[in-house]
Order: C-alpha cells, then structure tokens, then sequence
C-alpha cells in the first residue's frame, strides 16, 4: 500500500496520477480462514483491522452479499457522539469516540472527523431533568458533557427558533467533541487498511448458509462456493436474525427501516449537530452544504430499505417549528436502512450457543459512532474467545438475567 | 404505505391509523417454567426476512387488536384475521402458499 500524503500528491502529480493503486484487493475467496466475518460494514470492517492490529490475526476474510459499506454505514446520518446514560455504554461509546479523533492518522485516510459540537435540546421539563441528569453521570463516567441555557444554544446556533409556541427550548445537554465523520470514508479507510494487512474483502458474496457439527462451527457457504473458518463473526446489522437462523439460533432483534433525507445545498448555516428528541428530528450540515435530516424508525418488521411518506412528513413538519427557515428548502434525495433493534437499545457483542460463532449486532439506529470501539471490543472478544471489558456487559446472557443497559431514554430518537 | 384491512370493522386502515404489536403467535411462558423458555418467549423473535404473522391493533379506528400475515421483505399482504386464534387459519395459509409456494408453515 502507498501511503497518501502531501509528497504523494505532488509525486502523483508529476506523473499524470498514473501510480495510484486501488485502495483495496477484491481476492477470490480461500478455501479456509482463521477468522470469517460476515458483513463489510463499518462494524465488520473495524473488526477485522483490530483483529490484525490489536491481535496480530490477518488470515481473515471479509464476506459481503453487496458492495462494503452499503449497508447501514453508508445510509446514516454520521452523527457521533458518547453522552449515554450507563457506565458500560459510555466505556464504549467514548472509546469510539476518542479513536475517531486519530482514525484518519490511524488509517492514513481522511474519514473527515469533524467534532464539531453536539446539542441533545430539551423541549419539555421532563427532557431538562433527564439531561441534567445524563450530564452528571457523564461527569462521573469522564465523559465531558455540560448542560447549557437556552441563551447558548441560540448563541451557537442562530437560526433556532427557541421561543417555538409548542415546544419552546428550555435548554441543551452539550457534548463540544461530539460531531460527525465521512461515513464511507470510515468504510474504505478500514478496508483499505484491512486489505494492506493481506486481509480478503471479498464482495458480491453472500452467505447463504452455516455449517456446524458438534454444536461447534465448521464454515460458511455463500454464493461463491463453501469457506471454512475456526471461527465466525456475524456483523450483519439488520440481517442479524437472518444469519442467527442459518445458525440455529434466535437474537432478541428486530429489523425495522429508518430513513433520512437530505436538503438541497445552501451556504453555511449552522455548525453544530442539532437533535431534537421530543419533537423525533435531528439535523446537521454536510461539508457539501446539504441539510442532513433523520427522523425515528418504522415500529414494524421490514426489510424493504425504504422510507415512509408519513415520516418524511413528520420529521420535517416538527422540524420546521424550530429551523423556519427550513420550510423554503426542497429536499433532495430521501433513503432507508434497515436498523437492529433490541429492547433495551444497547447492542449485542457475544458469544452465542454455537462454539466459535460470536455475534455483533444490535447498534440499531446509532452505531455508526460506535464504529471504532465496536470493532477494538469485537476483535477482542473473537480473538481471546472471551469478552473483554468494553464487551463484558453486552453478552446475550443480560436478556436471560434481566440485567439490561437501558439506554431508550439517552438514545431518545434515532441518530 | 402499509393497507391493512381491519377484520372487525372492515375498513381499509393505513399505516398511520394502526399501531404495529410485534410477532404474533407467542406462546406464553410464565411462573414455573425455565429461564430459557421465559426469556424466548420475552425477547427471542423469528424476525424473518420474508412471511411474519404479526400484530397490530386498530388505534386509531375501532380501537381492536387483529393479526396481519405479510411479508416483510416485500411489504405484500397476505391478510388479517381476528386476534382470538392461536395459530393462523387455513385461508391464510393458503393465500400464502399461493404466492410463496416453497413457504412451510411453522417457519
Ligand atoms: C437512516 C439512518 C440514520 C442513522 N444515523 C446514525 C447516526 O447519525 N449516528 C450513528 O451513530 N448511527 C446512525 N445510524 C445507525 C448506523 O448506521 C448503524 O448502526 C451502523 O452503520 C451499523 O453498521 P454495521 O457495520 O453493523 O452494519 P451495515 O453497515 O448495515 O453492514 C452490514 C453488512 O452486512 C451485509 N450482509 C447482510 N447479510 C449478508 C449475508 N447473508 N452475506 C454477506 N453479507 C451480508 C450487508 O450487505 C451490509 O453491508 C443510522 C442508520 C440509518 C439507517
Ligand atoms: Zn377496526
């Protein structure tokens, strides 16, 4: 791999840009790896790369049914942020975090990191308490948040109205580091990584089944022939139910389509990431000058990819209550993910009832900021056989034993 | 948008006159039984990539809980039924036979 830098470009430059090589391989697959996963996500992805990093395993393949990245990681609104409520969720979300800060440094690629500030707005006195209260224990958890006046929040960003008939702001939990990041660029920059380790992605693979014996996984099939592998990672997001029954095994998961749109280009308006959960919307301002919107999910099963009109509708409409300004804009594009819902809105890192197999799912609506720390304790916990203490907390043994992280008030609506 | 048509008022309910309750069909488990058992019957879900027997209740119009057979791959209806069943009745399994014939029930 050629390392991208300033005298590359220059280098480049003199040649007609006739040495670039492709950022990654696109191998036929082996007959057998140490380590499968399944899903080039950006989940699946930063596994593999701390796998090799972290623990020096590189005999890993990447399967992919479509193109990496396409899933979920190229589909969200790239909102990253670490101010959850309970211990093992900051651990893990503020490790995301704090690797977001180096990864283009880490990766040698620009996932344009830009932490540029976060406000979670309180609308209701109920919202003020709670976020009041995820600020203390943020302070505990060294995780720095602060909660700030509704004189602030228009401070930074101007074009609020805070004074909204309905649901004036009362004020805002702040996270200054909180941001957003290219989301594919955090794909490519994995695989690219990946692929200079003598990792295989191989793409336009999908699995079509699991093979076991003895309670003990043995490989994969796809559509490119059978893999062997000592062990299987399932890092599949919304087909995480899909791949369990392959296994012979069910997840407390249910997959439901989530969908955001964009705005057409305007100039720089507003600096910060904006979520507004009482009202279901959140919005920020892509480099390209685009409002980036998202609002909640479906409440049904669905695997369709697609969004609603009556969603659209609703996030826009509370939106425009607090942006007016939004109103004149004509939306652009419009797209769905299908998302990974648990129960208690905290992700799954397991081991499961398969030997060998361990699974990774569950981030729904908002692991694209957990991407880095998602795969450090995933590589972990597949290496080692055993979770570490990122993953300790997120087994599937919490749902037998009722010791759920609760995060549905601190993931509040969908980012 | 989603169409479902309530069995116990007739109407043709859109998605936003109806609240979706998750995977029909559960058995119950409860006091006495394992842990294993209670937790699937609380958590574990087929969530399928395909026919899904589900719940919704007509919220917004009658007010009735009924179940739905679709798919949730496509978002085709196979149809609705009274919620007083614990298995789905035979005009439903073969409404979806005939537009997915390799389907088995039980899946
Ligand atoms: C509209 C929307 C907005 C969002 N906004 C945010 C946000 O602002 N901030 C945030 O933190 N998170 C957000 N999220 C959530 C975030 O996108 C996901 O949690 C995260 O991207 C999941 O990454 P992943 O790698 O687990 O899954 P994915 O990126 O979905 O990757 C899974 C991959 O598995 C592949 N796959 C599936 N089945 C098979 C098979 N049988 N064989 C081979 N491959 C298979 C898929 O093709 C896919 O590429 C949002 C999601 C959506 C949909
Ligand atoms: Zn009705």
């Amino acid at each position: 791999m050629t390392r991208y830098s300033v005298f590359a470009v220059a280098r480049e430059a003199l040649r007609w840009h006739s040495g670039w090589e492709r950022a990654w391989k696109s191998p036929a697959p082996k007959k057998k790896y140490d380590v499968v996963i399944v899903g080039a996500g950006g989940h699946g992805l930063a596994t593999a790369y701390y796998l090799g990093k972290n623990h020096g395993i590189r005999n890993v393949a990447v399967i992919e049914k479509g193109w990496l990245g396409g899933g979920n990681t190229g589909r969200n609104t790239t909102i990253i942020r670490s101010n959850y409520l309970q211990d093992p969720s900051a651990a893990i979300y503020e490790k995301a975090r704090s690797l977001y800060e180096n990864l283009s440094q880490d990766l040698n690629y620009n996932v344009m990191f830009s932490p540029r500030g976060l406000l979670m707005l309180a609308q209701t006195h109920h919202e003020v308490r709670g976020y009041r209260r995820t600020v203390y224990a943020n302070n505990l958890q060294g995780v720095t948040t602060e909660w700030i006046e509704p004189a602030k929040v228009k401070e930074l960003v101007p074009i609020m109205n805070i004074e909204g008939p309905r649901y004036p702001v009362l004020g805002a939990l702040y996270q200054a580091r909180g941001g957003t990041a290219r989301h594919d660029a955090v794909a490519w920059g994995y695989a690219r990584a990946c692929s200079a380790m003598g990792m295989d992605i191989i793409q336009q693979c999908e699995v079509t089944g699991v093979r076991t014996l003895n309670g003990q996984v043995q490989g994969i099939d796809t559509t490119r022939g059978a893999i062997d592998c000592a062990k299987l990672a399932i890092v599949v997001a919304g087909h995480s139910s899909v791949l369990a029954e392959m296994s012979g095994f069910r997840l407390p998961i249910e997959s439901m389509a989530l969908q955001a749109l964009v705005s057409e280009p305007i100039k720089p308006c507003m600096d910060v990431v904006v979520m507004a959960n009482t009202v279901h919307g959140y919005m920020s301002q892509s480099d390209k000058g685009e409002m980036v919107i998202g609002g909640g999910t479906d409440g049904f099963n669905n695997y369709t990819q697609r969004g609603s009109w009556q969603h659209v509708e609703e996030t826009t409409r509370a939106l425009i209550e607090t942006f007016p300004m939004l109103s004149r804009l004509k939306m652009l594009r419009q797209w769905g993910g299908i998302v990974d819902m648990t129960g208690d809105r905290s992700p799954i890192l397991s081991k499961t009832s398969v030997g060998g197999i361990f699974v990774n799912c569950g981030w729904g609506t908002g692991g694209f900021k957990a991407i880095p720390g998602s795969g450090w304790a995933m590589a972990e916990l597949v290496a080692k056989g055993e979770p570490g203490p990122l993953a300790a907390e997120f087994g599937l043994d919490r749902f037998k034993e009722g010791r759920f992280i609760d995060e549905s008030v601190a993931a509040g609506v969908a980012h | 948008m989603l169409t479902l048509t309530c069995p116990h008022c007739g109407i043709r309910a859109e998605e936003t006159e109806l609240s979706p309750g998750g995977e029909a069909h559960l058995k119950r488990y409860g006091p006495g039984d394992s842990d294993e058992q209670f937790e699937a019957y609380m958590f574990a879900r087929k969530n399928p990539k395909g026919v899904h027997f589900e719940r919704w209740r007509h919220a917004y119009g009658c007010g009735k809980w009924f179940l739905a057979a679709r798919c949730t791959a496509t978002l085709e209806v196979f149809g609705t039924y009274p919620a007083q069943v614990s298995a789905p009745p035979e005009p439903i399994i073969e409404a979806i036979r005939a537009r997915r014939p390799g389907w088995e029930a039980g899946q």
